[in-house]
């Protein structure tokens, strides 16, 4: 079997491990670092809006032997924006470029026609609305609002509500770094974009989702033992299902990355660009989010818990005492309930917690 | 599936792979044959990808009313257009005002541009009118026409077993033939059938407006009469005309199609109910009958109005027992009362399928707030060119060979279920969404493609999720068919819990929004049911069979399920531990 293979395998039976808990503070920074980022960068350099959202110009040309992809190259030209570009059945062109008003739309006008050698007054200009109005994305505002509070509500009843609360966090995480990412880059938000950050959206929670339940499964008798805390034991769920993590994170970028780097890059498309640049960003940062960010964070609301506060003082107690008699406290004589939770997996896994305890 | 069932079924559970396997083997052989039967062998593509149709309309100012042509409702005219044409929000159809009074409606490729066109320029503008007087369509005395419109008087009477409470009458009778011949067609009331109240024998049997032909000393009515007395149904300008600039308040005098070729005027008392009252209609085919009608549904306000007109209409003799529904100046069918209805009506016309449905599409969303002309209807390249659609593909392509040579590598033989699984959700898609086309208009866009490739990812999670936990359960010391039994159940909870929680944002975005947001929601809700299809009837299934060969079962070195590679524990270490705590379901 290959090497991962191998790693797999002491992951799972806790040779390996990366203590996620432990370096939480490094990876919290580092998310707030992003996140800030994001933040400034959505605030000082905005949104470059699409003409599906604050509509614009569209010009329509006499029957021309101009073709679509020279016409658009004009218009953008032109414009300083990104241009659609139709033929129309009877030959001519409709060009609609994004964030122009009459002025401007006068202005691309002239140039056009000296691009397409065409009279100015052949070409028609007019400004469209949005087709992505107020009442699309009103609707879609109630739609994410409601599922929030759908989601919020499962998850706190599939799971717990702090585990509510870390994947909240972390979707935001995710939508805010996806779009920061948008405003650094300066792409044009096209309801591409918009249809990729919800891809994202869903995307986020399902991978979360995974780990949660690994997480959930792995703490259902942890009051029944006195070997490991609740972030041992969360340590030990992420590094339990860290293969999967990686595994499913490649598998649902590679296509993805095909989309941002050789359909985008290479081939040169435009729209493609757009979209795959946020599901990239997006992915990646809620595969990461679900491990560095959503699970400690349960881990630090859980830890506030009386009953885990307990077992903490138990588990120290118990540390401490192996310590002092110069032994690992092989059997803890728990009963066979905490097996579930532990397992037989925990034999080197114990001696490497201790030392990191030190 | 809210919930993960705490209770598991014992290892083992699921001991049939072969009927699992039979019912997706089927269900594909079925879609496909379907698809390939259908003629529809490519999904629709949106309008970005593969061009379509854009139609110009242009708003009409009515006489007088030149300032209803403004910004607000222009965009309520958009919001109502959108919903018409994107009915079931999978067609990725296109609306945007365009200048001060031009309303753009793109429609992608393979849509009926005949019905697209219908529905967007029709108003809609819905009122239920009192009849007052009926007569032959042209201004000649009545008589010849009772002959030539084979009447059938009396069939919606006999035929009222149907459970909706309905008021309707079969549009070949109701012309002025039935009128004439109203006292046996009316005069038995219909005992069955009405859900929302019996007839009211008490109510004052006025009804509102100016009974027929009544000379009155009013000048308006006056020329009403007149007006009604030489209008001329059989003339498409007349027709035209009839409606214009009536208000809803004031008697009007309108046309209606009895059958084809066939009119009838009516003398028409004010509007009593209209179209906003209206809560949802739709077209559905009248099993009795055999005929397509439009049922509806009133909001509360309108419920009230209903009960109350035709109350008080039951109450009268034929014709003015009757209303018209009247859409658009035209009268679709004026149907007779005999009894106090609410709720719901029907209007049965001249209707097929595809009109029965598309004006009840129409009546849902409401009228538009202006009259609008179409302009100009034309072709339109795809927005994005085919290059980008080319790209995509490749590009997908190439990522999907890197995944493939991904599972292969590190999961060796059992990569072979992973592909085919792949393979077989790939397959279900394709074919469920290119039988959508036809079926629901569901065209697919750039940004839904994308999302398909992003569906890889989730399909993918599922089986690496249940690989994995076959692995943890080798590397505890087991073989590999209790293995796979045993870590089905749990593989199993995670991939109904995390699929419901992608499904959930499908279900609420689908339902919540509009326009391309639920195209999004659609696709995602799809691709979501047929993950979980994929895994339940496939994945485990055939795992469950392989489990048997020799060359898994033994955990041969190619298979990814070797228990040396895989470190798993020696079975002696194993039994010495069980001292220690171990899994309880071992001990």
């Amino acid at each position: 079997m290959s090497k991962l293979g191998d790693l797999g395998a002491r992951l799972h039976r806790g040779e390996v491990g990366y203590d996620f808990i432990g370096n939480r503070k490094i990876w919290y920074g580092l998310s707030i670092l992003i996140t800030i980022t994001a933040i400034v960068a959505l605030a000082v350099r905005g949104l470059n809006m699409g003409i599906e959202f604050q509509g614009g110009a569209v010009f329509t040309t006499p029957k021309t032997d101009v073709t679509v992809s020279q016409a658009t190259e004009y218009a953008e030209e032109a414009s300083g924006h990104d241009a659609i570009v139709q033929q129309l059945g009877n030959g001519s062109l409709r060009i609609q470029v994004g964030g122009l008003d009459t002025e401007q739309s006068d202005q691309v006008r002239t140039e056009l026609a000296k691009d397409l050698n065409l009279p100015e007054d052949k070409i028609a200009a007019e400004l469209v609305g949005p087709s992505w109005g107020e009442q699309i994305a009103n609707k879609a505002w109630t739609g994410l609002g409601v599922f929030m509070i759908l989601v919020v509500i499962y998850l706190a009843i599939a799971f717990e509500w702090r585990m509510a609360v870390a994947a909240l966090i972390a979707l935001i995480h995710d939508l805010t770094i996806t779009v920061g990412i948008y405003s650094l880059v300066g792409f044009e938000v096209t309801v591409g974009t918009v249809i990729g950050l919800l891809t994202i959206l869903g995307y986020s929670l399902y991978d979360t989702v995974v780990v949660f339940d690994s997480l959930k499964e792995q703490t259902k008798d942890i009051t029944k033992q006195t070997r490991f805390t609740y972030s041992d034991m969360a340590n030990r769920s992420i590094n339990g299902t860290l293969v999967r993590s990686i595994n499913t994170t490649v598998v649902a970028l590679l296509p993805v990355a095909g989309l941002l780097f050789i359909g985008g890059g290479v081939l040169g498309a435009g729209m493609l660009n757009d979209i795959s640049l946020s599901l990239f960003v997006g992915l990646a940062a809620g595969a990461y989010s679900s491990i560095f960010i959503a699970t400690p964070l349960v881990a630090d609301l859980k830890e506030r818990e009386p009953a885990m506060k307990a077992l903490r003082k138990r588990v120290l107690a118990k540390r401490a005492s192996a310590a002092d008699r110069g032994e690992d406290g092989l059997d803890d004589g728990t009963d066979a309930g905490e097996a579930a939770v532990v397992g037989p997996r925990t034999a080197a896994r114990r001696g490497r917690a201790e030392e990191r305890r030190g | 599936m809210a919930a993960p069932k705490k209770g598991r079924r014992p290892a083992g559970g699921q001991s049939r792979p072969g009927r699992a396997l039979a019912l997706i083997l089927i269900a594909m052989v079925a879609l496909t044959g379907g698809m390939f039967w259908s003629g529809h062998t490519t999904p629709r593509l949106g309008i970005d990808l593969a061009g379509g149709t854009s139609i110009t309309l242009k708003a009409k100012a009515e006489p007088g009313q030149e300032s209803a042509v403004n910004e607000t409702n222009m965009n309520t005219a958009v919001g109502i257009i959108e919903r018409r044409v994107n009915g079931l929000g999978v067609s990725e159809a296109e609306v945007q005002t365009q200048g001060r009074e031009n309303i753009i409606v793109n429609i992608p490729k393979g849509t009926n541009e005949k019905q697209a066109r219908e529905q967007v320029g029709t108003t809609a503008q819905l009122y239920f009118r009192p009849v007052l007087a009926v007569a032959a369509a042209t201004p000649e005395p009545a008589p010849t026409a009772s002959g030539s419109t084979a009447p059938k008087p009396s069939s919606s009477a006999s035929d009222k077993k149907s459970a909706t409470p309905s008021a309707t009458a079969s549009t070949q009778g109701r012309a002025l033939s039935e009128a004439l011949k109203a006292p046996n067609a009316t005069g038995t009331p219909t005992p069955t059938g009405s859900a929302s109240g019996a007839p009211k024998a008490s109510e004052t049997p006025k009804a509102s407006g100016t009974p027929q032909a009544t000379p009155s000393a009013d000048a308006a009515t006056a020329a009403l009469q007149e007006k009604f007395a030489t209008l001329n149904c059989l003339d498409p300008k007349a027709r035209a005309a009839v409606g214009q600039g009536v208000k809803p308040s004031e008697s009007t005098v309108a046309c209606g199609e009895d059958a084809p070729g066939v009119w009838s005027k009516y003398l028409l008392g004010p509007a009593e109910v209209e179209g906003r009252d209206v809560d949802d209609a739709k077209g559905v085919l009248d099993q009795q009958r055999g005929m397509w009608i439009v049922t509806m549904d009133f909001t509360e306000a309108g419920s009230k109005k209903f009960q109350s007109i035709t109350g008080k209409l039951s109450q009268q003799a034929d014709p003015q027992n009757r209303f018209a529904i009247v859409l658009d100046g035209n009268v679709v069918s004026a149907p007779s009362v005999r009894q106090t209805l609410s709720a719901s009506a029907e209007i049965s016309g001249n209707f097929n399928q595809q009109s029965a449905q598309d004006l009840g599409n129409i009546l849902s969303y409401g009228a538009l707030p202006l009259t609008f002309d179409t302009q100009s209807v034309d072709t339109v390249t795809a927005a994005l060119g085919g290059e980008q659609l080319e790209a995509g593909l490749i590009a997908g392509a190439i990522g999907l060979a890197l995944v493939v040579i991904y599972l292969v590598v590190y999961y060796r033989g059992l990569s072979f279920i992973a592909i085919l699984s792949l393979g077989v959700s790939a397959l279900l898609t394709y074919v469920i969404m290119a039988l959508l086309g036809p079926a629901i208009g569901f065209a697919l866009n750039l940004p839904a493609v994308c999302g398909a490739i992003v569906a890889i990812g989730i399909t993918a999670d599922s089986f690496i999720v249940y690989f994995e936990r076959i692995r943890d359960e080798i590397r505890e010391g087991r073989t590999l068919r209790p293995a796979v039994e045993r870590a089905w159940p749990r593989a199993r909870r995670t991939i109904l819990v995390s699929d419901f929680v992608s499904f959930l944002a499908a279900a609420v975005l689908f339902i919540v929004t509009v326009g391309k947001v639920q195209g999004f929601a659609f696709t995602l809700g799809l691709t979501t049911l047929l993950d979980v299809v994929v895994v339940f009837l496939f994945t485990k299934p055939v795992m469950t069979l392989l489990a048997r060969t020799k060359f898994f079962g033994d955990g041969h070195k190619l298979s990814g399920l070797d228990p040396k590679s895989l470190g798993a524990k020696p079975p002696l270490r194993r039994t010495r531990r069980t001292t220690a705590p171990v899994d309880p379901k071992e001990a």
